[in-house]
């Protein structure tokens, strides 16, 4: 086999004429995202994660071969930015619930979204109703977290060569379908195989998903010792001498405050340099002092919830939404897909536990009213920096807080940094 | 059955029977020995395509800018009233309503297609009148609309290319005193560029699918005409179809195909009597078949393929998936189809008015269509001017004629123009400063799609059809095309609600960049484009919309909007 040099990011890089970028890069220590990529499949460049720039233009480096004197930049700051807001896209596109997916902690999609440092997306979800089409005899597909990679209709055949996936629809509502007659050919290790083969937690098998406990997940540990950077966060220096946060939930659990009291004994360390005004922890129901910092847990789902975040930003200077329904919405979000009637009437008319012909949804002009859907925080105030996770890690939400408000650098550890 | 059947085999079912039914895909399925999703996939591609039993007559009525200047809305609204029906459900058992893109009828519109034939200038009374009739028994085909295009302007001094006198056989019989290469040099040196609207060299198109070895060779004719706005081939195809049959056959007189594909768009289908009528003539002159003209062993036959509604298959890769009987994605490419085109042969794709380019360049000489034009660009261009003009219809331009001649009183009478949006959706706009460009490759070049807008209309509104277009017209298949464009119409939307930050318009420009990175092919990267021309050059259009900055960190957010439902809710449900 006859050896070629091309460059990658301007390093001299060799290997076997022809091979396929993404396996070419790896092999000279260079690590392409992908996710629609895999293996000996036909390039399917449906991703696009993996654009890079060849010989100044822009292409999907899996449907790159290699060949002779090959000019491709892979990491510049204009590519890693695409490279993100591609991902970005295909979490506004789907309803990625990550703290409720089963795939959750094995899924590529999200570790690319940890690898990339996607904290929250710049683009507003989308909220489309998807199918969740458990018919099939082992298979359930789940249309809220497919990304349309095509490996599956690719790779995804039975024994007497019949496809069981494919596209139908287009444009904006193509969806990956099943065949029911040819999926019932499948045995259950080849239908196991669609399961790991997609590349987010779409295709599932009953009975076969919740397999790994939390810990042992392929992507929880991560690269040892990889941290993530918080120098891009600006330092806000006051004069105070105590450092003051206020904290709130709305359209929340209270999670995210019971991950801030994980840090145990930190928490009386914490308390010698910072004080804390309106919380739920002092049960102070009032700012009484303009504060440093405000901590934001859960969206906005009422009135009141946005009542509240204005509130906060008044009063404080830094605004940190706090765990994954602040930043867009999160498991309350999961009605956003569905009209507010259908929501309200299944909840206080049609439900089994409503009195047979209720008539009533409860108001008040004392109770909040309910909003369309739920908000994100950033879609009603500005807000500075957001921390990710169900719930954040402790240390991940301590640190950030620390890093702002106090002079010395801190980073996160891979393990903090998670959606689920 | 073959799988590049399929489509014919689709349209069987779906105007014998109005849809195509489960029993349908599963017979059809065993027939091509593939499982029934693949059968539903492509069914569920292409716009007309049902899969839904419809009414014995289906109106596609279509939503185009124009048209939704021209009175979409109160058209839409008697068809409704008068029909019984709604728009994009099933309908009864008489009518089935559903919008459509763009029909090729922008001159005339707003326009429908009624059971596949043509109803243009339609207004409520007119509407009104036509459901009258069918529901007294008329077919439709007796009392369709002419709607044959005007031919506004010829250029003078002999300076005309196309729509000059034409007699059949001309140019094969002027064509045939050469040799292939002889052909395809004159081709090459009159530098003729595709005319579909991505300008490609023909010459070296067709010189390279000659040189390409292979048993056998296609000639495609890609009358997929679907970039809103151009209607330019429709109007080729009645006016002078054989100019066009006769491009196909010269075409594959050099590269040496022996048979000819018609792809002609399904909103076309009312022309296929009449070019199939045409074939015949050709057949019956012994321009078509065997031994042509007596030239032992060059055979050449022409069939017509009916598309199944689908945008994306005007692109010459996705137009060849098509035609294999597949779902019209443009695949990764790694050859050129005038090496590995339709079955893996070598394959010339080129637009309808290419063809008749060709056939007029071997009938008149290159040289005489060198003289025309500027130098990168010799000779003429159809344009399909439409909107806020006095004369919307076919121009037959000089290359070099710019915007304003167009505009001119002399041309097609425009009404304070303000934005005219060259090529489409996918091309360009411009602002009344540019009215001095040239349409020439040394300036700004048009596909065909002309169209124009007085100071009155809403650009928002405008680049929200535009956005709608893109959003259901993507294949689906790459990231940024298919949710990037999605994200980008909830963005205008946005606006149009009277939320728009300086924040909103940076985005617009960053994510249609992105969009134009990262895309699989040209429609993704070409989608973005009017939105962000249109915020750079009406930039006095767009600060009127940004919202006075109301001093603190307080993002815009329209309470009243979203407390709206709740409140109308508890107003119905209770006392």
């Amino acid at each position: 086999m006859e050896n070629i040099t091309f460059k990658l990011d301007g390093r001299i890089c060799t290997a076997e004429k022809g091979l396929n970028l993404i396996e070419a890069a790896k092999q000279n220590g260079i690590f392409i995202p992908t996710l629609c990529h895999f293996k000996h499949l036909n390039p399917l460049g449906s991703c696009r994660v993996c654009t890079v720039n060849l010989n100044g233009r822009s292409v999907a480096g899996c449907t790159i071969q290699v060949q002779e004197g090959m000019d491709i930049e892979v990491n510049t700051i204009e590519l890693l930015d695409t490279r993100k807001a591609i991902l970005e896209m295909m979490f506004v596109e789907g309803n990625h619930f990550c703290p409720s997916c089963e795939k959750s902690g094995d899924c590529q999609m999200q570790n690319l979204g940890y690898e990339t440092g996607i904290r929250f997306t710049r683009f507003p979800h989308l909220f489309v109703d998807r199918l969740v089409d458990a018919r099939p005899e082992r298979i359930v597909i789940n249309q809220n977290r497919c990304i349309k990679c095509k490996r599956c209709i690719e790779e995804v055949k039975t024994a007497d060569g019949y496809n069981v996936f494919s596209f139908t629809e287009r444009g904006n509502s193509t969806k990956v379908s099943i065949d029911y007659k040819q999926e019932a050919k499948l045995s259950e290790i080849e239908a196991e195989r669609a399961m790991q083969i997609c590349p987010t937690g779409s295709i599932l098998v009953k009975g076969k998903t919740f397999s790994k406990p939390f810990g042992d997940r392929q992507f929880d540990l991560g690269p040892e010792g990889k941290l993530f950077s918080l120098d891009k966060i600006k330092k806000h220096r006051t004069k105070n001498k105590k450092k003051r946060i206020a904290t709130t939930s709305l359209a929340g659990c209270f999670g995210c405050h019971m991950s801030m009291l994980d840090i145990d004994l930190g928490l009386l360390d914490l308390l010698e340099v910072v004080e804390f005004n309106k919380s739920p922890l002092t049960d102070l129901k009032n700012f009484t002092e303009h504060c440093d910092i405000g901590l934001i847990e859960g969206g906005c789902c009422n009135t009141n919830n946005i009542e509240v975040l204005r509130e906060f930003r008044k009063h404080c200077d830094i605004l940190v939404s706090v765990g994954e329904c602040a930043i867009w919405g999160g498991l309350p979000a999961i009605r956003n897909t569905f009209p507010l009637e259908e929501c309200l009437r299944e909840a206080y008319l049609e439900s089994m536990t409503s009195e047979e012909g209720a008539t009533i949804i409860p108001n008040h002009e004392d109770i909040p009213k309910i909003l369309n859907k739920v908000y994100s925080n950033h879609e009603v105030v500005k807000i500075d920096y957001h921390i990710p996770g169900c719930p954040p890690n402790a240390n991940h939400i301590w640190n950030v807080v620390k890093h702002i408000l106090f002079e010395e650098e801190y980073s996160i550890a891979y393990p903090e940094f998670k959606y689920d | 059955m073959e799988r590049i059947h399929l489509l014919n085999k689709l349209w069987e079912y779906q105007h014998q029977f109005g849809y195509i039914s489960k029993k349908a895909i599963s017979e059809i399925s065993i027939l091509l020995n593939v499982s029934a999703i693949e059968i539903e996939s492509v069914i569920s591609f292409y716009h007309f395509f049902q899969k839904n039993p419809t009414g014995k007559h289906t109106i596609y009525l279509s939503n185009n800018i124009i048209s939704e200047l021209k009175g979409f809305a109160e058209v839409k609204t008697a068809f409704e009233k008068e029909t019984g029906c709604t728009f994009n459900e099933l309908g009864n058992e008489e009518f089935s309503l559903f919008e459509t893109s763009c029909i090729g009828l922008n001159d005339q519109s707003p326009a429908a297609l009624i059971n596949f034939q043509p109803f243009a200038d339609l207004t409520p009374k007119k509407v009104s009148l036509i459901i009258q009739k069918i529901r007294n028994g008329e077919n439709v085909i007796n009392f369709a609309s002419k709607v044959k295009s005007k031919i506004h302007f010829i250029p003078t001094n002999n300076k005309a290319v196309i729509f000059k006198p034409y007699e059949i056989g001309t140019s094969i019989k002027e064509g045939l005193k050469y040799t292939p290469q002889q052909i395809i040099d004159k081709i090459s040196k009159s530098k003729l560029l595709g005319c579909g609207g991505a300008f490609f060299e023909v010459g070296y198109k067709w010189q390279s699918c000659k040189n390409n070895e292979a048993d056998a060779k296609y000639i495609i004719c890609n009358a997929d005409e679907g970039e809103p706005g151009t209607f330019k081939d429709r109007a080729l195809l009645q006016h002078l179809p054989g100019l066009v049959i006769e491009g196909m056959i010269l075409a594959g007189y050099a590269t040496g195909a022996r048979e000819g594909i018609f792809y002609l768009r399904a909103e076309y289908q009312f022309l296929l009597k009449e070019l199939e009528q045409q074939i015949k003539q050709f057949h019956d002159k012994n321009l078509l078949g065997k031994n042509i003209q007596e030239i032992e062993g060059f055979n050449f036959e022409i069939r017509i393929q009916l598309g199944g509604g689908s945008y994306v298959c005007g692109a010459a890769s996705a137009l060849i998936e098509s035609l294999e009987g597949r779902r019209g994605e443009p695949p990764v490419r790694t050859w050129s189809a005038t090496k590995y085109g339709f079955k893996n042969k070598p394959t010339v794709v080129n637009n309808v008015e290419t063809l008749a380019y060709a056939s007029r360049i071997i009938e008149l000489g290159e040289d005489f269509f060198l003289t025309i034009g500027t130098p990168k660009s010799p000779g003429t261009k159809l344009i399909s001017i439409s909107g806020d003009v006095a004369k919307p219809g076919i121009y037959e331009i000089e290359y070099g004629t710019t915007i304003g001649d167009l505009l001119s009183i002399e041309m097609s009478q425009a009404t304070s123009p303000y934005l005219v949006q060259v090529s489409g959706p996918s091309g360009e706009c411009l602002n009344t400063t540019e009215f001095n460009r040239k349409i020439c490759k040394e300036d700004i070049l048009c596909g065909g799609s002309f169209m124009v807008f007085n100071r009155n209309r809403d650009i928002l509104q405008i680049l929200r059809n535009f956005m709608e277009f893109f959003k259901e017209e993507s294949c689906g298949v790459c990231t940024p095309c298919r949710a990037g464009n999605f994200i980008l119409t909830e963005k205008v939307k946005k606006i149009q609600r009277g939320l728009c930050t300086q924040e909103d318009l940076d985005e617009i420009q960053q994510w249609g960049n992105i969009i134009k990175l990262s895309s699989r092919c040209g429609l993704g990267k070409a989608s973005p484009n009017a939105l962000i021309m249109a915020t750079e050059k009406f930039k006095d259009y767009f600060n009127v919309k940004i919202a006075p900055n109301n001093g603190n960190q307080n993002v815009e957010f329209d309470m009243e909007n979203a407390i709206y439902e709740f409140d109308s809710l508890i107003k119905d449900t209770q006392l």
